[in-house]
């Protein structure tokens, strides 16, 4: 795939497996993309396909033991896979920031929100108590808190579900990051309330310069925050493109059912919505050789798919997994 | 004449404190709507969260407690029936949940809960009984090898779809669906939607579609109700609410729906920063001195805004 030097963060042949019943199986396999500086990237798709699987494996983040993560994941040149548990530590949170779509699971019930903030101000830098309430203050006031005093002094249960994201954004951004990776950060959210986190972020990656990894299934909030956009398919990345293309020039039988089955671009409440036929895989039923996405889409020759399918560029930057896409069409 | 009409409804659930848990204040949960459905009509309810949409429907349904109004359906006012009186409302409309999972026994098998609303209402014999349920799977795209087994074995997509063939055993008229289509990834919601699309034709039935989603209810709807603070903020057709939203806090509704043209993200934040600087200047105008939406009132033949006199 496309690897231009300059890349903040560069992935190469990531495989992530899962140890289920004894066997592992991979959930990422072999996944390789590069993030540039002061960019959006968005990984789309159903859930299933591995989008969290591959954010988790960035930082190392998975729970449990039973998890292999193998390749190469460069940030800035230096292999974090290869890195010892305190190296990792100093990028945790500090270079890389993490957003996740529950607050709660990232955020400590028992500390006030300003603490939690000051927390991770002494684990990274040597500030003062005066000059760390003042950055988190700053910060609160940055994340759109209409009450920033009030907020410093509150638990995240006495948070609505809006302002416990801004405030795991306050924390994910307490370092000034220079990547941050947002996994499903608005899926949770009200219409309303989704909109005003996804302007934070846009707004503040603008002003920060920062590169954002938004990881989501909605085509919608792509089309408002990407720069670039990679489609996963069952541990797979099966298209690549800059937003633009993707959405007017859309190659792979994936994408285009995707982006055929979304009501909000069918308007009209005529037609029906399409409809892709079956499911995406367990792990341990995924098929690992051939067209992945070949089994849903009965009615397309067996001929038109690759035995190892391989990535065909249609445009520049603009990558597709398979030849089955130039003799895909809706049944 | 409408098929479901409701009258100043009103659904207020008290708020206890103090040592003798007495009342000390209401949540006004749905606080005096008022709107008609007509035969094969899908009306979409849409509003953010809290807003009173699910006690809308589930009022309609009688699982929750009417505080005042009238619910009238066919023309006969059944918010004076209880219990048993009920039945023969209860066949003609009914209920569709966001969660099938949680709807749906676990420990009945597909046949026994898709029968269950047959054996309520019609004596059937055990050959008749596995004939009709076969058909219903069948219309859900289930085949008939599917009446043996649990739910845990089915997909979510799949669960959504057990739910909606034993809301339409009975040849409902009306079906409330709470956010039938929120919990599943995009391929199993454009499913579900054209199963609910197809099974409308077939049975001429009508929808009261609640949801979040503005692309979905655009997808789904003729007729929308807009909700807020437990009460209709705006109402009318397609066109009126995505073309020409009225009430502000209906524009920022709209406004909010992220643009699935990546040309235009730009100007979709611009619009949304205009709108909400708009809501600030003009939520004084839009709402009582007590917060409270104003009564809807016509702008056009199809249209109704809550604007004050
Ligand atoms: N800790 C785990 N153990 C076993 N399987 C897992 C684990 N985490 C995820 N999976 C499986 O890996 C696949 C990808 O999951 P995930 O990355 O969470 O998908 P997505 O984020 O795209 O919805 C799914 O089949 C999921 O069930
Ligand atoms: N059984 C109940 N007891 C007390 N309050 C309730 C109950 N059900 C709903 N409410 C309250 O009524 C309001 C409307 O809720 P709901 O109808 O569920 O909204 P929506 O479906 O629009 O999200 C909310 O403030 C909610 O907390
Ligand atoms: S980036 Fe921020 S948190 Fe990290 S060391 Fe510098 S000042 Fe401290
Ligand atoms: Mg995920
Ligand atoms: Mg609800």
């Amino acid at each position: 795939m496309i690897s231009i030097s300059g890349a903040i963060l560069e992935i190469k042949n990531l495989v992530t497996s899962f140890k289920i019943r004894g066997e592992y199986y991979a959930a990422v396999d072999g996944v390789s993309l590069s993030i540039h500086p002061n960019e959006v990237f968005a990984i789309v798709g159903e859930s299933g396909c591995g989008k969290s699987a591959l954010a988790l494996s960035i930082l190392q983040l998975h729970k449990g033991s039973a998890t292999k993560v193998e390749g190469v994941i460069e940030y800035k040149g230096r292999n974090l896979l290869a890195m010892r548990d305190d190296e990792l530590n100093g990028v945790r949170g500090k270079e890389i920031g993490m957003i996740f779509q529950d607050p709660l699971t990232a955020l400590n019930p028992l500390m006030k929100i300003g603490a939690q903030i000051e927390e991770s101000l002494s684990v990274h830098t040597d500030m003062n108590a005066a000059q760390k309430s003042e950055r988190a203050h700053e910060l609160l006031t940055s994340v759109g808190m209409e009450r920033p005093n009030l907020v410093y002094s509150q638990y995240p249960h006495e948070l609505s579900g809006g302002m416990r994201q801004r405030a795991m954004i306050a924390i994910a951004l307490v370092c000034r990051p220079s990547l941050v990776i947002a996994d499903e950060p608005t899926t949770a959210l009200d219409v309303t309330i989704q909109a005003q986190i996804l302007d934070l972020l846009r707004q503040l990656q603008r002003e920060s310069q920062s590169s954002v990894i938004l990881i989501t299934h909605d085509l919608s909030v792509v089309a408002e925050m990407a720069h670039r956009v990679a489609v996963m398919y069952a541990g797979q990345i099966v298209e690549i493109a800059e937003v633009g293309e993707l959405f007017h020039n859309p190659k792979h039988p994936y994408t285009r059912s995707l982006l055929a089955s979304n009501p909000s671009l069918e308007s009209t409440g005529e037609g029906l919505l399409h409809v892709i036929k079956g499911m995406v895989p367990s792990l341990d039923r995924m098929p690992r050789q051939g067209c992945r996405f070949a089994p849903r889409m009965p009615w397309i020759s067996p001929e038109a798919h690759e035995s190892s399918p391989v990535y065909h560029t249609v445009a520049p930057g603009h990558e597709v997994l398979c030849g089955c896409y130039e003799h895909f069409r809706f049944e | 004449m409408a098929l479901l009409s409701v009258e100043d409804l009103k659904v207020y659930f008290p708020i206890k404190g103090g040592i003798f848990a007495r009342t000390l204040d209401y949540v006004r949960a749905v606080d005096s709507v008022s709107f008609d459905i007509e035969p094969g009509q899908t009306v979409g309810l849409i509003g953010e969260s809290g807003s009173g949409k699910s006690t809308t429907g589930r009022a309609i349904v009688g699982l929750s407690k009417i505080t005042a109004g009238k619910i009238s359906f066919d023309g006969e006012d059944i918010t004076k029936y209880v219990g048993k009186n009920r039945s023969s409302y209860r066949r003609g409309v009914q209920m569709i949940f966001q969660d099938a999972y949680s709807s749906l026994d676990p420990k009945r098998r597909v046949l026994d809960l898709v029968a269950e609303p047959l054996r309520n209402f019609e004596k059937l014999t055990k050959a008749e009984e596995r004939r009709r349920v076969d058909e219903l799977l069948e219309i859900v795209g289930l085949g008939p090898e599917n009446a043996i087994k649990y739910p845990h074995e089915f997909s979510g997509g799949q669960r959504q779809r057990i739910g909606i063939a034993r809301a339409v055993a009975l040849k409902p008229r009306l079906i409330i669906a709470d956010e039938p289509v929120s919990a599943l990834d995009l391929s199993v919601q454009a499913q579900v939607l054209n199963y609910l699309k197809h099974i409308q034709q077939e049975f001429k039935l009508a929808y009261l579609f609640i949801s979040h989603d503005l692309g979905v209810v655009k997808y789904m709807c003729d007729h929308l109700l807009i909700m807020h603070r437990g009460r209709f903020v705006e109402r009318g057709g397609r066109a009126d609410i995505y073309e020409n939203p009225t009430h502000i806090y209906t524009k920022q509704l709209i406004a909010a729906i992220p643009d699935p043209d990546p040309e235009k993200k730009d100007d979709s934040m611009a619009r949304r920063a205009r709108i909400n600087q708009e809501y600030e200047t003009l939520k004084t105008m839009h709402y009582d001195p007590n917060g409270r939406v104003y009564d809807l009132r016509a702008v056009s033949d199809t249209h109704s805004v809550a604007l004050p006199e």
